[in-house]
């Protein structure tokens, strides 16, 4: 029987697990939310799986490293590797998590040849989004839908999620049409990880990744923001978890 | 240390319990981050004893010196001549700035929006945990960033021995005029502070005193080209943060021993981390003791750092001083001549300074560049825009990272570095 690699992505709001064969194929693909103890959910998520070799990323890995010792990469090499597997033809990777967001430039073998990160607080991230939808009221599943539906522009001015949030409540309070607001907050993410993906200076094909990607406002905004059309894998989540796991096939 | 020391330090009017808990910090802190280290070549032992009496018996020295005669000047900058002050029988050292310290105290004084290093000049002053500046009989600040220039009109409020030397910003005929002008202008001060005239003797002697230590540390970074590295990135930097601190003729003689060794390991293919290991050229703010925060990232993660392109490293170091005058004038042309060259981010344009670390990069065998910038530290990232550019046109990996003495920050910078240390494996 082919061996199992296991890749676990053990990020801020969710930890994401994919097994695959010798060959790379998917075998499974499980996931769980972080919560408050991250190492138990990880435990807890591998316990359920057969796997030979095992590597993880995301922001916990170094800590899963030392619980489960097992050898650890970056996101961004993770993010590389698990957006070329869907999309063999990538040549840059959004991905957009709970915490930082990323834009990384591939050379054409896919090797990682620049990333610029926004890491030091929540603009432009899942959070920010997180935050803004409850905000107005909105349920994460469905606030980018809401968001595609309002007819005209309204701008919010504040990058920063607190200040972004106060905005928010005293446009509610002008009586501003709340999916108006939802649109506008789409956008001005939109706008500061369009500068991201222009500081790495990359064209050609894009990949979005992260749980961000599977808000349709998002991709829609940022295929007009960017005039290209942007790809996105079935399951955004689980990129980080599949490149971990294709590193594992590589590694062994 | 020995209660000998808490004398030392209660008649210098450091604040005891303070100081305590500096060293407190600094002492573990070097064990995890130094002592840790593999292979380390034995004549690191002189380093961490200096550095374990950083703030003991090298203060005793200081004071025997004073006692005998001599005066100590503290200063925080590359640009305030060494020879000048050993010519006139004064001691040159460099003064803390490495660390945060009573952050609360320091802005009530200054912006918060003002770099790491000038905060932390004014924490240890304010602190009262800083005995190189107590001990001080002329502390010299000097105008290069706007920073630097506003804060001494503060700091004069907290000293009373304060000298401030203006520099250019221009390397142009008057802004040579200037740093000769402030030059000889320190020199009349420095021997007004001592009592001292600089003799020609004097002054060919303190060339040579300096130089020795330059040429000490140039033929330390040479061996660093080896690969595999046969000394750290941290051990590297703390000679080079060891420099500003030491007897210089000490200090000399141990980084040659230290080469010796060395040299021997090159021969024997020994390394501190495997061949091949990545190899990082460092460049931009200066990092003083005990900002170990970057290396420590770096060389955890499994690459080495070859070379510093800082204050704290090649762009201080760099440069002998042309010593074959024979006549006072002459020698100081030679000095203004030497200094005039120092690449600091603080002159417009400033060309020398990328032409140096595209130099260094290809001398080193760097896989990559990181530019390591202080946040709000203006004129080195300004710089870190056009230099990351000019160097990725050449082909040469770079990271900018803009960073400050906190250690919050610690793991997304461990995420970035790390994923640049994988673009170049």
């Amino acid at each position: 029987m082919s061996k199992r690699y296991a890749g676990i992505d053990i990020g801020s709001r969710s930890i994401e697990l994919v097994v695959v064969d010798d060959r790379g194929n998917i075998l499974c693909s499980l996931q769980a939310d972080t919560g408050f103890d991250p190492m138990a959910e990880a435990g807890r998520l591998i316990s359920g799986v057969e796997y030979d070799r095992i590597m993880a990323t995301g922001y916990g890995r170094s800590l899963f490293e030392i619980s489960f010792e097992a050898p650890t990469v970056t996101e961004i090499k993770a993010h590389a590797k698990g957006a070329r597997a869907f999309f063999p033809e990538a040549r840059t990777v959004l991905d957009i998590g709970g915490q930082d967001s990323k834009a990384i430039a591939l050379f054409p073998n896919g090797k990682v040849k620049k990333f610029e990160m926004n890491d030091r607080c929540a603009a432009g991230t899942g959070k920010f989004i997180e935050i803004m939808a409850r905000a107005l009221g909105f349920d994460i599943d469905s606030f980018g839908r809401e968001a595609l539906l309002a007819v005209n522009d309204l701008t919010i001015s504040s990058m920063c999620t607190v200040f972004a949030e106060s905005e928010v409540t005293s446009l509610i309070a002008k009586g501003q049409n709340p999916r108006e607001i939802a649109r506008g907050l789409h956008i001005s993410v939109i706008r500061r990880v369009a500068g991201m993906i222009s500081r790495v200076a990359s064209d050609g094909n894009l990949v979005f990744t992260g749980g961000v990607a599977k808000n349709p406002c998002m991709r829609t905004f940022l295929e007009q923001k960017l005039g290209c059309d942007i790809m996105v894998p079935d399951d955004p989540q689980c990129v980080g978890a599949l490149g971990a796991a294709l590193l594992a096939v590589e590694k062994d | 240390m020995t209660e000998d020391y808490r004398s030392m330090w209660t008649d210098l009017g450091l604040n005891l319990e303070a100081h305590d808990a500096l060293l407190g910090v600094l002492g573990p802190a070097y064990q995890n981050i130094y002592l840790a280290q593999k292979d380390r070549p034995e004549g690191m032992g002189y380093f961490d004893f200096v550095m374990s009496e950083v703030h003991g018996l090298r203060i005793k020295e200081l004071l025997d010196e004073k006692k005998a005669g001599r005066k100590i000047i503290g200063c925080y900058c590359v640009f305030v001549p060494e020879e000048i002050a050993l010519a006139a029988n004064a001691t040159l050292v460099g003064l803390c700035s490495g660390a945060d310290f009573a952050t609360e105290e320091v802005e009530k004084l200054l912006p918060r929006n003002t770099c790491a290093l000038i905060k932390s000049s004014f924490g240890f002053k304010l602190g009262k945990v800083c005995p190189y500046l107590e001990s001080a009989d002329m502390i010299v600040g000097e105008n290069t960033c706007d920073g630097k220039k506003k804060a001494y009109e503060t700091f004069k409020g907290l000293v009373d021995n304060l000298y401030v030397m203006d520099l250019p910003q221009v390397k142009s005929e008057q802004g040579r005029i200037l740093l000769k002008s402030e030059y000889l202008r320190f020199k009349a001060a420095v021997e007004a502070l001592t009592g001292v005239q600089i003799t020609a003797d004097s002054l060919k002697q303190a060339i040579r005193t300096v130089n020795a230590k330059r040429a000490a540390v140039h033929r330390l970074s040479a061996l660093r080209k080896a690969d595999p590295a046969p000394i750290s990135g941290l051990d590297a930097l703390l000679v080079n943060q060891v420099f500003f601190y030491d007897n210089p003729a000490r200090f000399t003689a141990s980084v040659e021993k230290i080469c010796d060794e060395l040299e021997k390991r090159i021969v024997e293919s020994k390394g501190v981390f495997p061949k091949k290991a990545p190899r990082i050229l460092v460049s931009g703010c200066p990092q003083a003791v005990p900002n170990w925060k970057l290396p420590l990232i770096v060389e955890t993660a499994g690459a080495v750092i070859v070379g510093e392109e800082s204050c704290v490293g090649e762009r201080g170091t760099r440069n002998l001083t042309d010593d074959s005058g024979n006549t006072i004038e002459e020698m100081m042309e030679a000095i203004i001549d030497r200094y005039y060259q120092v690449d600091c981010a603080i002159f417009t344009p400033n060309p020398d300074r990328l032409a140096h670390i595209e130099e260094m990069a290809a001398a080193y065998k760097a896989d990559g560049v990181i530019h390591y910038g202080l946040q709000f530290c203006q004129p080195y990232l300004m710089e870190s825009i056009p230099v990351e550019k000019a160097l990725e046109q050449k082909g040469m990996p770079t990271l900018r990272i803009e960073t400050d003495y906190s250690m919050e920050d610690m793991g997304q910078l461990k995420t970035r570095i790390e994923a640049f240390i994988e673009q170049l494996r």
